[in-house]
Order: C-alpha cells, then structure tokens, then sequence
C-alpha cells in the first residue's frame, strides 16, 4: 500500500463541502463500504473507488433524545438507496413526526465554525 | 473460537463484591477491585500469595493491569486487561479458562471498580469524538438502545408496556435483595411516566448510575475441589463482536448473542430448556427481551409477550436477572461481572430471599458497547458435569 496523501476522512468531509454524499465502492465485493476506510472489510483489498450517493433513502430507525437543557431533538439511522446505512437525524418536520419507513433526502448542513460539514436529512415530499 | 476449552475444565470458587451504591470519597476503582479480591479470596479460603492470574478491565484506568500489579504487589502475575465493554468479564472467563488450561496461572482473579457515581459519568467513561455519530448529538449509550426498540417495536409490536415490565420485574427483585441500590416499589405506569431520556426509554428503562466493584476467582477443578465453597464449572463459553457503533450494526434487532449463545451451548451441550436461571445485562429495558430471545429462550419477536404477565419476576416461571439487575441493583459503568457473581449465588443457594430453588444451571450474558460486544457463560453445579 503506498504512502496515503488524504485519509479517508478527509475525502469524505471535501465531499460533504462540495455538497455530495460520497461513500466507498469496492469493486472486488461488489458492495458499498461506509464508514469510509483504507481497505474493504470484506476482502481487505485497498482497491477502493469513491462514489457519491443520489442522496435518497429511507428512515431504518429513529428515536427522539430529551436533553436535560434544550428542546427535544430527532436522531434517526438512514438507509441510504445506494445500500449503505448512516446515522443522522431527519429536519424541517418535528422530532417525534419522523417514522421508520418515511423517505428523505440528504442536505449539507453547515454549523459555521471550526465545525465540519454533516449530512442530514429532510422528508422527501417537502423536498 | 471457544473449541479448545473443555466443559467443565475450570469452575468458579469464590466471589463478592466490593462496597456498592456511592462508596467513600476518594475511593479509586482500584481500591474497590482490592476489597472485591479481598472478600473474595476470603470466601474461598486463599490468599493474595496464592493468586498468580489478573484479569480485569475499568475505565477509569488506561492501563488497569499495570495499576492492579502494582496495588497487589504481584509482578509475575500472568494479566489480561481485554476490554470491551460490559461483557469484558464473560470474555475474562474464557481468557482465565484458557490460561489456566494452558499453565499460565492457577489461580486467576478476574477483578473490576468504578467510582462513576461519585466522579461523574462523563469523567469516568470518556466518549471518543466519532465523526460520523458525534455530530448527531446522540445521548449515548441510550439514544443507540433508543435506535433499536424503535426496530423492535416497528417490526415486532413489541409494546411501551412490555418495555416497562423489565423494569418492573427487576425492581421486584431487588426489593429482594439487600445489597440493591431501589428501594421502593415500581409499577409500569411510574416506568413510562417517568423523565423521558431517548425515546421510548425513560430513565427507569435505563441502568442505574453508581459506584461498585468485585472479584470473582477461578481456578482448576482440582484445586476447586479443595477449598471452602462448592465449585461452580463453567461449562460453556462463547463471544461474538459484530461492530462497535449502532450506525453499523448489522440488524438492530439481532444481537451476536445468537452466536455467542450458540458457541455456549455447543461446549455445555446444552439448549435454552436446560438453563434453571439466566443472568442477562439489562443495560436498557429492551436488553432483556432481546437477550431471551436470541440466547433462544423464546422466537424472534416474541421476548415482548414472553416477559408479560410476571414471567421473569420473582415467582415466574423463568427467573431473569434475580439481583435486581443493571436497573435496580447496581450499575457501575461496566456490569458484566456482577451477572456472574450473581449466578455463582444462585448455583451455590445462597440467594437468601431470592434464591431460586434446585438452581443447577445459569446462563450469564454480557453485553458491551452498543449490543456490540457479546459473551455468554454457561455455569453449573458439580450435578451438571
């Protein structure tokens, strides 16, 4: 494996600047790979292509967390159409609306700061 | 991965805990891993001098072999600190099983301490930033249990109501023992009403939050069969880790209990109809039913219905977590070695109150991480070899 000049991360965080889900494909296993790393968990290959997602999915499973300060906010898993799954949370409709099963669309949210990028998502219908 | 290890080729000959609930001031976790060592060695009849295996994992300390060397002023111990959550002691087992199959010690102590409680949780288990959760705000470990019931519930029907019933049972449990951190009784309505945390849990569907240690002491079944205490073998093993983070478990409703189980049963040559009790790591409400069902004491989906209507409460006719467990009894951070100590209560009659009667067979499971991390310990009576 030759010396790595960006880390898997780091490509993935260039991606979500530019406004695009990415995630691994490994050519060998024929599978998406996600979280993004250096070798496929399936065959240990270090033979690994970027790809972007078309941003759909579907809400695997959700909850709504109860700070003890602050108002109650969504934290969903996504099923992502491209056959990865993220963790991340679902906007624009009130924590407890969002349901297993609903579709959603991916969109950068951008926290300002020293704070990266993070995809999130909101319901397809009010895309 | 557990084929090497014989059934009954090591038992259990002493255990106890160490001061539980919110210790004293200052009390490092080591501190409490020496008393849980030391009451211990006490109920089994050895000595510091005799132990020759430290097996033990905290977080609270980065390298707890090195300071639990140190402490007991055992240089030439044989260690193993494999940490991996709650379940880090049922793994311990098989790790001390092997050692002492191998003669790399004969007396082994498999010891942990936290003082959570009394420092604070975040200062006690400091979360790694995980840029792909971190962001999202997650109230972990809850929010990931959190993930899963709402699997659970969706795919199943598993109900608010079922949910609370673990509660309940546990808290009926501890009114049973003495040593248990509740007090007072709990019904399911004081369960969903309770302080929300992550949806659908309230804190009563979450473990309790305090200090605690114990030890635990394994050794030959030649050796066993000489000291204080009938021994208690172990007579089958087995762990599975299938990720680290709830984002990348593969089923949210599917635990590697299924194979930590299967690996378990295999060595004890046993299926769920045989185990009399079953210790299981009720980190979270939806634990215990999960666990029931993937150690195969009821169907897929089905653990909701099987713990209605008292089953697994005292006088049920399958006796769950009879300490109270993580919810009622005590939780301090990493529980996994409480469900073995408990077990060992069990096996030997000691139960007082909550004894369970003709107890021959125990299944404990631990639980680390996220459901990450699973290990199952069958344990048995001289009767069961």
């Amino acid at each position: 494996m030759d010396k790595a000049t960006i880390s898997p991360l780091a490509t993935y965080l260039a991606h979500l600047e530019q406004g695009r889900l990415a995630y691994q494909f490994s050519p060998d296993a024929n599978a998406p790979v996600f979280f993004p790393r250096v070798i496929c968990p399936t065959t240990g290959s270090d033979r690994l292509e970027w790809r972007t997602s078309a941003g759909f999915g579907t809400v695997y499973a959700t909850t709504v967390v109860h700070p003890q300060n602050g108002p109650p906010y969504n934290v969903a898993l996504i099923d992502v159409d491209e056959g990865f799954r993220m963790m991340s949370r679902v906007e624009d409709i009130q924590p407890e609306q969002v349901q297993i099963g609903i579709r959603v669309q991916f969109r950068v949210h951008r926290p300002g700061g020293d704070e990266p990028p993070c995809p999130v998502f909101i319901p397809m219908e009010t895309a | 991965m557990m084929r090497g290890l014989q059934r009954g080729g090591a038992a259990i000959v002493g255990v106890a805990e160490s001061d539980l609930g919110a210790v004293a001031a200052l009390m490092s976790p080591i501190d409490l891993m020496a008393q849980g060592i030391q009451r211990a060695l006490a109920d089994c009849g050895l000595t510091l001098r005799d132990v020759d295996g430290l097996f033990c994992a905290t977080t609270q300390a980065r390298t707890s072999a090195m300071s639990l060397v140190e402490y007991l002023g055992l240089p030439n111990a044989y260690t193993d600190s494999t940490i991996v959550g709650g379940s880090s002691f049922e793994i311990h087992v098989a790790h001390a099983m092997a050692a002492i199959a191998a003669g790399l010690c004969s007396v082994a102590v498999i010891t942990y301490g936290s003082t959570q409680r009394t420092v604070g949780r975040r200062a006690a288990s400091v979360r790694e930033y995980n840029p792909y959760e971190t962001p999202f705000k997650p109230f972990l470990p809850a929010t990931a249990y959190a993930l899963a019931a709402s699997r659970h519930m969706h795919q199943y029907g598993t109900t608010r109501e079922q949910l609370a019933e673990v509660a309940v049972a546990a808290r009926q449990w501890a009114l049973l023992n003495p040593a248990a951190w509740e007090k007072k009784p709990l019904t399911v309505a004081d369960v969903i009403a309770a302080r929300p945390i992550s949806d659908p849990f309230t804190v009563r569907d979450c473990c309790l939050v305090t200090d605690g240690g114990g030890a635990v002491i394994m050794t030959s079944v030649e050796r066993a069969k000489t000291l204080k205490q009938p021994p208690i073998y172990v007579l089958g093993c087995g762990q599975s880790i299938t990720h680290a983070t709830i984002s990348f478990m593969p089923d949210l409703t599917v635990t590697g209990a299924v194979e930590a189980g299967r690996q378990a049963y295999a060595m004890a040559g046993m299926t769920a109809k045989d185990i009399d009790i079953a210790e299981l790591y009720d980190a979270f409400t939806l634990n215990t039913i999960m666990f029931l069902e993937d150690l195969g004491f009821c169907a897929k989906g089905e653990g909701g219905p099987f713990i209605s209507g008292g089953r697994i409460a005292p006088g049920g006719a399958m006796p769950v977590n009879t300490n109270g467990g993580g919810l009622s009894y005590c939780h301090p951070g990493m529980y996994g070695l409480f469900l073995l100590i408990e077990a060992v209560r069990q096996l030997r009659g000691e139960g007082g109150k909550r004894q369970i009667d003709g107890c021959e067979t125990a299944i404990v499971h631990g639980n680390g991480g996220v459901f990450s991390a699973q290990s199952t310990v069958i344990l048995g009576t001289q009767a069961t070899l």
